[in-house]
């Protein structure tokens, strides 16, 4: 382990752009946690007089075509959009891992057909193997969650696989093996920890875009199904509105595209991080 | 008459490192100068900065200068530094197995030089191309001139870098070991075609080497650079006769000759010190047989060796004349 | 040269059986009997003979595989349920609208990303570098059917430029090949950009320099043509990306095409049409990724050296 005694993700908070980005996803992450404390209102209940209200000091952010609070449904909404996403990039991560580290331990045949499968489905966009996908589970959060999983599988796969394989080549693993350490020790102590830090930011990364397609299937209708709200699920229902209640799209949009930045920006502090740390151990 | 490259006192740095320090060299009209050291020494960097690209890998002048024909190459225009590059100073890359742009065809790479500087036409650029490629011994000339550089062997794209660096009528060829990539059969062609070409048309030759051999085999004259600073300098005869500096009775001795038995070759120990920590006083003393404290606490001034005029050596205890 | 493009086309063939496996299976793998799926609510009893009969579904599913490839090879897609028309007459319909939105996009994507790519190469560092950066960053992380429905907002409702939705006029046109170019526009200035630094780093570009050619000559006729080499294969591999925004952003603006066919169908549980999409958009993506092939190895003599 490095000196430093800090992990990375506290030092990429350090960065002014890091700590800007953190403090938006815990904001976003604590909302989507506390959503009942924070709000009067229920994102269900439908009180027809109130509908259409631009943002006011009543309602921040307005309310939508049945009288419902929008940040009331923004917040309840992150929890859909962020447990989906995560959860399907959680999955994606453990189920990609273990093929990843597998076809790169055995080798032979299995490594060939799992290969040959993640370059399959690597050339495909996302969004077209989620639609795939939901057209046979069916829509909903279960089909969306499993959609997006599979759709990022061959990414987290190949990536492990590569990992692993430059690592079965290293001087410690040989000195380990040359100990007389099995293999069941060797991949799990030295190789999948090793190659966990790509696999985990990439992973963080990957999250951003499922954020997106989640939205995007949801605002095909495919997603979370009504009343419960999820930021795609929103725009979908605004999106017919759009001229006459603008707000219903707007916010919901913008939450996206500023957790996804955030996500992103984070990710390369994160990356900086990494890097800088790798380079300490790499001086003579 | 002013010397055709002039280095006087050059110092040069990238970043914090400060890696030339105080080298003087020149070069004469239908002279070749021999400039050696291990790598890490500064010879790359002194070729750069006689080519006025030192911008290019974040290098920068922090004192001397460099004149070319009498002209401070720092008092020029980027116009007219690049007026000089191609036109009157020709260049030789190390590898020329990465120094040919590969998607285009050798024969094109060679004729911009003519059609830019010479403002050639189209057909009489290739022309030229197609007699300098023949001049340098390529066969079937006009055929290779439209192959891709990775068709052509290692020393047949170093012909085609010599062929560019000859084909603006260059009055300077700098080449910065020229031969170091390539086969041991294939290097001593190359330079002697090189040497011969600068000999015939009474251009001046930098060439750049780590190999006493070579600069036995063509130079006049020879710099010697250890870390950054110049260890002796003068006409080759007398210093392979005698060499004054330790480092370069090494680097002599590194020379393989016929008749030694197998293994007598030798190295030298150590290695060149990093630019993050060069050694005090003489940059040599940690690997100098002869070092005494002195040497780690002065820097030896650039003294005249042997007879006037056989030329200065940086050394405190210089190496007694052969006799 | 041709041999390599047999041989490129050959290896798409395997490709395209495990796609079409995966897309055949989708009406097996969903809940309920298959033939259900294929029919409307209440066919009559003689219906579901027929498409029985049709799609072979009492035999063993490999059976049912080969039968329906057969047909699909020969242009049949089968008859929609809903429409109660050949399959391949809406998508011969749908096609060329996605084809033009698609084909828009890419170039808009192509021109803007390039051009940005060098902008932020040349100035690596300064401001424009930043400018040209941080819009890439949002432009790659806003959810393109969000977008298209905010500059549609701006543009169409509040400025009144462009007409709101349809495909009446080429005006129309405008917002959604936007919508889907300024996503495309971040990924090939991102990829510019770094090639051109890369490329800027190598040997052959000292040389070029030392030969006494102008900075800009160098930047724009060598560094740039490495450059886009790398450029050119990832545009031609995300061909399949920008018809997958099409999908998106032909819902968002009610375009006829692929995608609005897609996401109606699956609605409606046309599978039929959804298979038919499907195939078309997958069949895209192959297309590309062999374009890509094909133009790099035009555009690289090495990798035309290493193919043959």
């Amino acid at each position: 382990m490095s000196a430093v005694a800090r992990p990375a993700p506290v030092r990429a908070l350090g960065r002014p752009v890091g700590a800007l980005a953190g403090g938006w996803l815990a904001l976003v992450i604590l909302a989507a946690v506390c959503a009942p404390l924070l709000t009067p209102y229920a994102y269900d209940v439908q009180s027809l007089r109130e509908a259409y209200q631009p943002a006011s000091r009543t309602h921040w952010l307005g309310t939508d075509e049945f009288g419902r609070d929008l940040l009331t449904r923004l917040i309840y909404g992150a929890r859909t959009s962020l447990s989906v996403s995560g959860i399907a990039i959680f999955l994606s991560v453990v189920s990609g891992m273990t093929l990843g580290a597998a076809a790169a331990w055995f080798g032979g045949w299995f490594d060939r057909v799992v290969t040959v499968a993640v370059d399959l489905t690597w050339s495909f966009p996302e969004i077209l193997i989620a639609l795939i996908l939901v057209a046979i589970i069916g829509p909903g959060t279960t089909g969306t969650m499993v959609a997006i999983s599979v759709a990022y599988l061959a990414q987290f796969t190949r990536l492990t696989r590569a990992q692993i394989l430059t690592l079965k080549g290293e001087t410690f693993i040989e000195a380990a093996r040359s100990l007389g350490a099995s293999d069941g020790h060797i991949l799990f102590r030295h190789l999948l920890p090793n190659a966990l830090a790509p696999v985990l930011v990439s992973a963080m990364l990957a999250t951003g875009d499922a954020i997106i397609l989640e939205a995007t299937l949801g605002f095909f209708g495919l997603g979370a199904q009504p009343p419960v709200p999820s930021w795609g699920g929103m725009m979908s229902a605004g999106s017919a509105l759009v001229f006459k209640a603008p707000w219903i799209i707007v916010f919901p949009g913008l939450t996206v595209a500023v957790t996804v930045v955030a996500i992103n920006l984070f990710g390369d502090a994160l990356i900086a991080e990494l890097d800088i740390r790798n380079r300490l151990q790499g001086r003579p | 008459m002013t010397a055709l490259l002039q280095v006087t006192d050059l110092s040069v740095a990238i970043g914090a490192l400060r890696l030339l320090d105080g080298v003087s060299l020149s070069v004469e009209r239908g002279q070749i100068l021999g400039l050696v050291g291990e790598s890490g020494s500064g010879k790359s960097l002194t070729a750069t900065a006689a080519m006025g690209l030192l911008p290019l890998i974040g290098g920068r002048v922090t004192g001397g200068a460099v004149y070319f024909d009498g002209r401070d190459l720092a008092r020029m225009s980027e116009a007219e530094r690049r007026g000089l590059r191609g036109r009157r100073i020709g260049f030789v890359t190390q590898n020329p197995m990465t120094a040919l742009d590969p998607v285009q065809r050798v024969g094109e790479q060679i004729d911009v030089v003519s059609r830019l500087h010479l403002g050639l036409s189209k057909a009489a650029a290739r022309a030229r191309t197609v007699d300098l490629m023949t001049q340098l011994r390529i066969p079937e000339a006009a055929a290779v001139a439209e192959a891709w550089p990775h068709q052509l062997s290692g020393g047949m794209k170093q012909r085609i870098v010599i062929a560019m660096a000859l084909a603006g009528e260059p009055d300077l060829i700098i080449a910065d070991e020229p031969t170091t990539a390539l086969d041991v059969t294939v290097q001593a062609q190359i330079i002697q075609i090189l040497g011969g070409l600068v000999r015939e048309r009474g251009m001046g030759l930098l060439l750049i080497t780590h190999d006493m051999g070579v600069v036995a085999q063509v130079c006049d004259r020879v710099a010697v650079l250890y870390a950054g600073r110049l260890a002796e300098d003068g006409a080759v005869g007398p210093i392979f006769a005698a060499p004054a500096h330790p480092y370069t009775a090494a680097l002599i001795g590194c020379i393989p000759q016929d008749g030694m038995a197998p293994g007598s070759l030798r190295g030298i120990p150590g290695v060149v010190p990093s630019a993050r920590a060069f050694p005090s006083g003489c940059r040599f003393h940690p690997r100098c047989a002869r070092a005494t404290p002195d040497c780690a606490a002065q820097v030896p001034p650039l003294a005249p060796r042997g007879a006037a005029g056989a030329g200065r050596a940086a050394c405190l205890h210089m190496l007694p004349e052969a006799g | 040269m041709l041999s390599y493009l047999i041989r490129r086309i050959l290896m798409l063939v395997p490709v395209f059986l495990a796609v079409s496996v995966i897309i055949f299976g989708i009406l097996h793998f969903i809940p309920g009997d298959p033939v259900d799926n294929l029919l409307k609510v209440g066919s009559s009893p003689g219906a579901r003979a027929e498409m029985e009969a049709r799609y072979g579904l009492d035999r063993p599913l490999p059976v049912q595989y080969g039968l329906w490839l057969g047909k699909v090879l020969q242009g049949d897609l089968g008859t929609a349920i809903v429409a109660r028309r050949p399959v391949a007459d809406l998508i011969a319909q749908a096609l060329p609208h996605s084809l033009r939105l698609g084909g828009l996009a890419l170039l808009f994507s192509t021109v803007m990303g390039v051009g940005l790519g060098i902008v932020a190469a040349l100035n690596r560092d300064r401001w424009p570098d930043r400018l040209v950066m941080g819009g890439v960053l949002l432009g790659s992380t806003l959810p393109s059917f969000w977008l298209g429905l905010i500059l549609m907002l701006v543009f169409s409702v509040w400025l009144g430029w462009f007409p709101v939705s349809g495909a009446r006029n080429a005006a129309a046109l405008v917002l959604p090949v936007l919508t889907i170019g300024l996503g495309g526009t971040a990924l090939v200035a991102r990829i510019t950009r770094v090639s051109m630094i890369e490329a800027a780093g190598r040997d052959f570009v000292t040389l070029l320099h030392a030969k006494g050619l102008s900075p800009l000559r160098i930047q724009l006729l060598h560094v740039l043509r490495h450059a886009l080499i790398p450029v050119v294969t990832i545009l031609a591999l995300r061909i399949g990306w920008i018809l997958g925004g099409a999908v998106t952003v032909e819902v968002v603006f009610a375009r006829a095409g692929l995608g609005t066919l897609l996401i109606k169908s699956l609605g409606q549980h046309d599978y039929p049409v959804v298979q038919a999409c499907l195939l078309m958009l997958a069949m895209a993506v192959m297309l590309g990724t062999l374009l890509g092939d094909i133009l790099q190895a035009m555009m690289d003599a090495r990798v035309r050296a290493a193919m043959e």
